[in-house]
């Protein structure tokens, strides 16, 4: 089995060591790559300093960009799962495990973290929780199923979600529309409980001015994955 | 109206001298000053043959000849900012899978050199 623990980090300076050591805590044999979306600030070598390699992107791309050069990095490196935690420190590392384990149990390509399936988790801000809800509307009748936290970037992705990720990978925004993306593969996915802790550093990239901005942007881009749709997968 | 046309004539022969301009001193590449030169000319043909403007605005249903030329030059620009909105998302793919298969292979060159260290 191979694993990879993969970070995308943009001026995460403050965290990334922090996430890196975690992780390595709990899963010391796995590697950990940090894609370092060309920031400004020690990311990569606060990184390097805590035991991870980096994938040093030249320019930035924003998080699809830098999240599809890890997961292109991993298949061509022939890994068989990929799990994605956030730079931030958001994510317990200790709940890798129970995404992992779904990934080999259930067969599905793709094993989302979810924050609001564990009673007593911590949830977001109101109005972030109302784009969540919207989402989840939007999503149900298009997945056909209920999804319930399709925001989340604690992700974990088997060899077939890799193929296709590496080649076709929303640029901005991901989460949401990687859903999309799997869904005109006919590929399934899965949740998981999982806990969210406070940012131990920097800022959501996602203000408050922004937030109408991606709202309208993930519903576009819903809709056009929805024109590209494949059909059955053929086997 | 007349003077409207002389206006409408007046930018469309500034606007190719400024493409012929930025060409010339490599600001524009020549496949892409095409489509702004021949925006402009189309439009300098126009707003200079006033025949031809009637014919199309009686084509159009317009009854002041005027807002024809408006409305034609409006979709003129339109197809040429379409054109290059399609090719800025060509050369942003491009570009983001350039920087991202650079760094992979930075990434493998530093891996390679480790392990013979």
């Amino acid at each position: 089995m191979k694993l990879l623990i993969i970070i995308p980090a943009f001026n995460e300076e403050g965290a990334v060591g922090t996430v890196v050591a975690e992780v390595k805590g709990v899963l010391p044999s796995v590697p950990v790559l940090v894609i370092d979306d060309c920031s400004g600030d020690a990311t990569a070598a606060a990184a390097r300093s805590a035991g991870a390699k980096v994938l040093a992107l030249p320019t930035h791309l924003g998080l699809g960009g830098c999240v599809q050069a890890g997961y292109k990095l991993a298949f061509e490196l022939g890994y068989e799962y990929v799990i994605r935690v956030d730079g931030d420190g958001q994510h317990d590392p200790k709940d890798i495990p129970g995404i992992l384990a779904r990934l080999k149990e259930s067969g599905c390509q793709m094993v989302i973290g979810s924050r609001y399936l564990r009673q007593g988790g911590k949830f977001t801000s109101h109005a972030r929780g109302a784009g969540i809800v919207l989402f989840r509307l939007v999503l149900r009748p298009i997945l056909g199923k209920w999804v319930s936290d399709p925001t989340s970037g604690f992700v974990g992705v088997n060899r077939e979600a890799l193929a296709v990720f590496s080649k076709s990978f929303p640029l901005e925004y991901p989460e949401i529309e990687a859903l999309v993306v799997l869904k005109r593969k006919a590929f399934q996915f899965e949740e998981v409980p999982c806990s969210i802790r406070p940012r131990k550093a920097g800022r959501s990239s996602i203000t408050a001015t922004k937030s109408v901005y991606y709202i309208l942007h993930v519903l576009l881009g819903v809709f056009v994955n929805i024109l590209k749709y494949d059909g059955p997968r053929r086997r | 109206m007349d003077r409207l046309l002389d206006v409408v004539a007046i930018f469309s022969i500034a606007l190719m001298a400024m493409v012929l301009l930025s060409v010339r001193r490599s600001h524009i590449r020549v496949e892409y000053s095409v489509s702004w030169l021949t925006a402009a000319a189309t439009l300098l043909i126009l707003s200079r043959s006033s025949s031809l403007l009637n014919w199309l605005s009686g084509h159009l249903g317009i009854s002041y000849p005027p807002l024809a030329l408006i409305l034609i030059a409006s979709w003129v620009f339109l197809v040429v900012f379409y054109r290059f909105s399609v090719r800025i998302s060509d050369l942003k793919d491009a570009n983001t899978d350039l920087a991202q298969r650079l760094a992979i292979l930075e990434y493998r060159l530093h891996s390679a050199h480790e392990d013979k260290q």
